[in-house]
């Protein structure tokens, strides 16, 4: 019988895990520990309903409604001085949870404080942009789109920024292969030359630092060169050839293997 | 063999431009030399001037994020030099300090002072690979070949200690794996001795040249409400008003205990931030100097400690490994399982040479990050164009791109 391998979740899995392995989580300190924190909690509190709140790692998180992102963000930047955005993208907790937990990372330079705002949204939802707020969003949600497959609403240019445009699936989904198939590995050559191409371009060649030093079509060897195509095999002259014109070139002195010194202190 | 035009999806390259307007579009890239990576820039022309502007990215992506998830946290590291891989341990340690605040490791003095040596290196030769492509990109061969002269050294240095000059995977979670070899401080403090004389050199052949003045004065200027906006860091933003640097407000390592100054200015064009950059490398100076005191001092105090004592998430030293059996079983699991950081998420943000590059890192419980996320400064000012060469002239295009100092490894990914 076959392994049983989950679909909705693709990516690489532990080999071993301990069964005695205690997994530990990292401490979450309650909001009130931190004023600033606290202060802007209750701000947000006032006019939105805050799902869970806690400081980790001296940063608070916020999980929010997904349709107040906008409205809290906005809040966030006009009154309680969060003026930048430094980042935004979701997690994708489809097999777990069926969402995808979407954060944005903002920073105060003023109180000099970092807050993440988090969300779940469903599989499949849209998200509000806030492209009109933060500029920044602009590239960020064309690439969690890119990413994720999770659309924003009202962007002014809801396209793939990374993959090309025709690419099937999002990469950072947990149900996206580790490897190609093989219709993956002819992509190029089915695109730009057709299919019946494939024979005579042939597969690819993935390791890019091979060499064959019996194929005098592509490769040379230095010091036992010989014409293009020549078949090698066996028949390849065996010392090195001094390669120097008749009657020398103007200006240049000819090289004499054993006259030449080897520096070998990198500093000189 | 005939390309069989008909099969490629209708794009870019394939529409004809027939309008009445008389707009052009000129692809910019993307193997344009001093679009300083796989930029592509589409822009609109009216006569010289650009209407639009579109940066076209994604290159150069190699799925760095995807990776991560499939990768023990050790394992990661060397691909964390290919981001910004002009200075890469300033990448390594990002990801480092990010998963030892996440699991909680206390790193050892010694190795903090060799972390900051290595990355105040990193700044220097960052700066310098700027200085020296930005010159030449404008023109200015002879500065190309002064700066690259100086990197050189400080890339002698750095191969001295870690055997790699570009990548180098330097840093370790928890520590650093090496000392620092004998001839590091001796070489270090030579090439800064020299420093200000080659800092002044370059200036004395820029501030007054007429041909990097147009290209630099009143050049691509940034307003702070636009680089706020659009999450600009480092001298993109300090060029634009803002006095922020995460060494001095959020500091790390010892960069409390270390004195330097954060230049800015509010001009926000090329100008101010090429004299940012000139600036930052004198600071850079003064805090390696600081750092060679801090050093003799550890060596004073025999402090010998390289790597964090915690068995759970870091090897033990090696000798510990190659004489005692629990130190090799550990080092055994670790390296063949991983780390299996605590349940819990973590975004740390830390100063590279190009602004803020920080790590946000989703750990599950397991030996993989759940989810990991690469905020890379290049990524927002490589956006910034769309809204900045509106309005510039062709010329102005290479001054702009090279003044926001982007590079592809950290844009794509």
């Amino acid at each position: 019988m076959r392994a049983y391998k989950p679909k909705d979740n693709v990516q690489k899995k532990p080999y071993y895990t301990d069964r005695f392995h205690k997994v530990p989580h990292v401490a979450k300190e309650a909001v009130e520990s931190d004023e600033v924190f606290a202060a802007d909690l209750e701000a947000i509190k006032a006019k939105f309903e805050v799902l869970d709140a806690y400081i980790q790692v001296g940063q608070m998180v916020v999980f929010i409604k997904p349709q107040d992102n906008y409205a809290v963000l906005e809040l966030l930047r006009d009154e309680l001085e969060y003026t930048q955005l430094s980042e935004m993208s979701a997690i994708d907790f489809l097999a777990e949870k069926n969402s995808f937990e979407v954060f944005y990372q903002m920073l105060s330079m003023n109180k000099v404080k970092r807050i993440r705002i988090k969300m779940n949204i469903a599989k499949g939802d849209t998200v509000n942009s806030v492209e009109p707020l933060f500029r920044s969003a602009d590239w960020a949600e064309r690439e969690m789109y890119d990413m994720f497959g999770i659309e924003a609403n009202g962007h002014p240019f809801m396209k793939r920024i990374l993959m090309p445009y025709d690419w099937h699936d999002h990469p950072l989904l947990k149900t996206y292969p580790l490897q190609g198939d093989e219709a993956a590995s002819w992509y190029e050559v089915d695109k730009i030359y057709g299919k019946e191409a494939r024979d005579i371009i042939g597969p690819e060649l993935r390791d890019t630092a091979q060499v064959d030093r019996y194929d005098s079509e592509r490769f040379a060897r230095l010091g036992f060169e010989v014409p293009k195509g020549t078949e090698i095999t066996g028949n390849e002259p065996k010392v090195t050839q001094e390669y120097q014109e008749d009657g020398g070139v103007f200006l240049i002195k000819e090289f004499k293997r054993e006259s030449s010194t080897i520096i070998d202190d990198p500093q000189r | 063999m005939a390309q069989i035009k008909n099969r490629l999806t209708p794009f870019f390259e394939n529409i004809t431009f027939d309008r009445e307007d008389n707009e052009m579009v000129l692809n910019f890239g993307p193997q344009h030399p001093s679009s300083h990576g796989q930029l592509r820039l589409m822009l609109h022309l009216q006569q010289e001037q650009i209407v639009k502007a579109h940066p076209d990215i994604g290159y150069l992506h190699r799925g760095m994020e995807k990776m991560a998830e499939n990768m023990i946290y050790n394992e990661f590291m060397p691909t964390t030099d290919r981001m910004d891989y002009i200075a890469s341990s300033a990448n390594n340690y990002g990801f480092a300090l990010a998963v030892e605040k996440l699991v909680g490791l206390e790193v050892p003095r010694r190795a903090k002072v060799i972390r900051m040596m290595i990355l105040e290196i990193n700044r220097l030769m960052s700066h310098l690979f700027w200085l020296a492509t930005t010159a030449l990109d404008i023109g200015a061969m002879t500065v190309f070949l002064y700066a690259f002269r100086e990197r050189e050294y400080l890339m002698d240095i750095m191969e001295g200690y870690c055997g790699a000059r570009l990548t180098h995977s330097a840093i370790r979670i928890g520590g650093v794996p090496l000392d620092i070899q004998d001839t590091f401080i001796s070489q270090l403090k030579d090439f800064l001795d020299k420093l200000p004389q080659n800092i002044k050199d370059y200036e004395d052949l820029l501030d007054t040249n007429r041909i990097w003045l147009m290209r630099m004065e009143e050049v691509g200027t940034v307003s702070t409400e636009m680089a706020l906006s659009w999450a600009c860091t480092g001298p993109m933003l300090r060029a634009s008003g803002v006095a922020w640097d995460i060494r001095k407000e959020e500091p790390y390592e010892l960069y409390d205990e270390v004195e330097f100054n954060v230049p800015y200015s509010d001009k926000g064009d090329n100008f101010a931030r090429y004299r940012i950059y000139m600036q930052e490398m004198r600071e850079s100076a003064k805090i390696l100097y600081q750092c060679m005191d801090m050093y003799d001092e550890c060596v004073k105090n025999n402090q010998t400690e390289l790597m964090a004592h915690a068995p759970r998430y870091v090897s033990a030293p090696k000798l510990d490994i190659m004489t005692q059996n629990y130190s090799l079983m550990q080092h055994f699991v670790l390296v063949t399982q991983g780390m299996r950081p605590p349940v819990g998420e973590v975004y740390v943000a830390t100063e590279s040479p190009k602004g803020e590059l920080g790590f946000y890192i989703n750990s599950q419980g397991g030996p993989y990050p759940y989810r990991l996320k690469l905020r890379a400064p290049s990524f927002w000012h490589t956006g910034i164009l769309t809204d900045l060469l509106p309005g510039h002239y062709i010329p102005d295009v290479v001054s702009i791109i090279g003044t926001t100092n982007i590079v592809f490894g950290e844009v794509d990914r």
